[in-house]
């Protein structure tokens, strides 16, 4: 016996059963896990989050995924969850003709920071003042990944990007706008909450506000925002496994983690 | 329901009601201001929302998502706010989503926004009334068309149709049976293994192996164009052609006036005759070619420099000489009621025209 277990077995020779996949724990309502997106992105981390959350909420079956355009809208056309395409920038307005008109439905947008903190900044904005019944998600890495690298609103001072060649300066670029701070500043808006997707403990963190965000959405409090800090080396410049360092050192050290406002909170 | 006195707005806003609109966005500006009045006074009664838009960005949007869903939705403007949400227009023709936008134009210089605004290859049906009664009914209609080939559908009116009262009878018109709703999303097929996708970046999934061809995209949403394009009879009013040697092509409020003029002066004898193009798109050529083979000249009484004059020219394809009778009249503001719009100076036009083609007959003054 003990020799049978310590027999090596010579390396040209087949195992006796083909290996096949026991699971690929891809979430039920992602139809295809593989995508095209870089090595190292966090938005498919966040994407995956979300669409966990809906399934686990029960509400596979009410909700409707408005996507803004940047790298992550990939996913709008490989979800089992109803999908809503918005022009760049207006998620926030057609989540809220989608609410209004069905009120019955879970209404989530999905947006970059150049989509809603650079183009359409007001529709955020606005929507959060209104109080609406939706939920947005930012998806937050500082750059158009899209395009490859470039200045968004939420560029940290310092970060170079392929527009702002030796780091974004105050006098020559401004100041990056805080989103989830704004946000947190006006009366319609319920949940705000700031979290990461560049270690375990953020993914998990980051999944909990999505989590009481749909929750402040189901029971009609107000808007509900969960602004997600994302990984994205290719238009950071810098090495794959640099990324999540980079992002706590850069990011997260001007967008800082953290719930914001949450009206549910004990007083 | 006995005719009601209605102000023109209102009685849009109580047509587009009465056709089963029950979402409106919109942002207040002149003359298409009462028109987001009266959908804020009717809509909640009937279960429906009107949204006070921060913008026309957000108000296009608005109705975008609410169209999205299967729910007959609509905006409008005029001109200039139009042109703030002319991307969304362009690519609702994209998502292959039906919306009606109410355009109520200062002039008519919006002719080539309303016919030709926006990126890409795609068009719109554009509705232009002459009056408030023609408006009732043409907004309605316009919900139909918007369903049945899943395209925005322009109504262009303008300040007269916004501001004049008229008596008007609004009940529910039934333009026949539609396709069914296979598209709109509900939420309710999520999970299910196809999920529905409404989006003008394509229709398929990636599940379905098809992978990503936005061009083959772009070429389906071409062939559905073309069918629409094909399939839409043009809509058109012609009078007092037999034998008319001088034709004037008017449309919208000032076509009104035109037909009044034209009906007078064919009375005291002139050969004159009128074609009024109710579809700006898709434009009634074929009446507009068949009315000039016979005439000496076209004219065309448009309120702007010319826009209209182009489609008409490529209709009669140099068949008689098309000149342009008309231009731009406007009050102080900018818009509002324009001095030149009045049965003497357009009787006045038409008659010069009539002179200088050589068919005036003795005795008929300007």
């Amino acid at each position: 016996m003990t020799d049978d277990l310590l027999r090596i077995l010579p390396t040209d020779t087949p195992p006796g059963e083909g290996a096949h996949l026991v699971d690929d724990f891809t979430p039920a309502l992602i139809d295809v896990g593989a995508h095209n997106l870089c090595p190292g992105c966090g938005e498919p981390i966040a994407m995956r989050s979300v669409m966990e959350v809906i399934a686990e909420q029960g509400l596979m079956q009410r909700a409707i995924a408005v996507f803004g355009i940047g790298c992550y809208t990939a996913f709008s056309n490989n979800l089992d969850c109803e999908v809503l395409q918005a022009l760049h920038g207006r998620a926030p307005s057609l989540a809220t003709g989608v609410k209004r008109a069905r009120p019955d439905t879970i209404a989530v947008t999905i947006q970059g920071d150049g989509d809603m903190v650079n183009e359409g900044l007001q529709e955020v904005v606005h929507a959060a003042a209104r109080g609406e019944r939706i939920t947005c998600i930012l998806l937050n890495n500082g750059v158009f990944g899209e395009t490859g690298g470039h200045m968004t609103a939420t560029t940290t001072l310092g970060q170079r990007t392929k527009n702002s060649l030796d780091g974004r300066n105050a006098a020559d670029h401004g100041y990056p706008i805080q989103m989830a701070s704004v946000l947190a500043g006006l009366e319609g808006s319920a949940y705000v909450a700031r979290g990461a997707v560049n270690t375990a403990g953020n993914v998990s963190r980051t999944k909990r506000m999505i989590e009481k965000a749909i929750e402040v959405q189901r029971q009609g409090l107000g808007f509900s925002f969960v602004e997600i800090l994302t990984m994205c080396p290719t238009g950071w410049f810098i090495e794959t496994q640099a990324a999540p360092t980079y992002l706590d050192d850069t990011i997260a050290a001007v967008h800082a983690g953290g719930v914001l406002k949450d009206v549910t909170a004990a007083t | 329901m006995a005719p009601r006195l209605m102000e023109g707005s209102e009685a849009v806003a109580e047509a587009m009601v009465a056709a089963g609109c029950r979402f409106f966005a919109g942002y207040p500006m002149t003359p298409f201001t009462e028109v987001l009045e009266g959908m804020a006074k009717k809509l909640p009664p009937v279960g429906g929302v009107c949204m006070n838009a921060e913008s026309e960005l957000e108000a296009v949007g608005m109705a975008w998502g609410a169209a999205a869903t299967g729910t007959r939705s609509a905006t409008g403007s005029t001109g200039q706010g139009l042109a703030l949400m002319q991307e969304s227009i362009s690519e609702l023709s994209l998502a292959r989503l039906p919306m009606v936008i109410v355009h109520m134009a200062r002039s008519q210089a919006e002719y080539w926004q309303a016919t030709r605004g926006g990126h890409g290859d795609q068009r719109r049906i554009v509705l232009a009334p002459m009056d408030v009664a023609e408006a009732a009914e043409l907004a309605q209609l316009a919900f139909h068309l918007a369903d049945r080939w899943r395209n925005p559908v322009i109504l262009y009116g303008d300040y007269y149709i916004a501001h004049t009262y008229q008596s008007v009878d609004i009940e529910p018109i039934d333009f026949g049976p539609l396709p069914e709703n296979t598209w709109a999303l509900t939420g309710a097929t999520g999970g299910s293994g196809g999920a529905r996708l409404v989006s003008p970046l394509g229709d398929l999934k990636q599940r379905d192996d098809v992978g990503y061809d936005l061009a083959d995209y772009y070429h389906r949403v071409l062939a559905h164009q073309a069918e629409m394009i094909a399939s839409v009879e043009p809509m058109v009013e012609t009078g007092h052609l037999n034998g008319a040697e001088v034709v004037v092509v008017a449309f919208g409020t000032p076509g009104k006036f035109v037909r009044y003029v034209v009906n007078q002066l064919r009375e005291e004898g002139v050969p004159v005759g009128y074609v009024r193009p109710i579809t700006l798109f898709p434009f009634p050529s074929d009446a507009v070619r068949a009315a000039a083979g016979t005439a000496r000249v076209v004219g065309v009484y448009e309120n702007s420099a010319g826009q209209m004059i182009e489609d008409v020219r490529l209709s009669v394809l140099g068949a008689s000489p098309v000149e342009a009778i008309g231009g731009l009249t406007l009050d102080g503001s900018g818009f509002g009621i324009g001095p030149d719009i009045t049965v003497p100076e357009i009787r006045a036009r038409i008659l010069r025209l009539c002179e200088s083609a050589g068919c005036l007959p003795a005795g008929v003054t300007r």
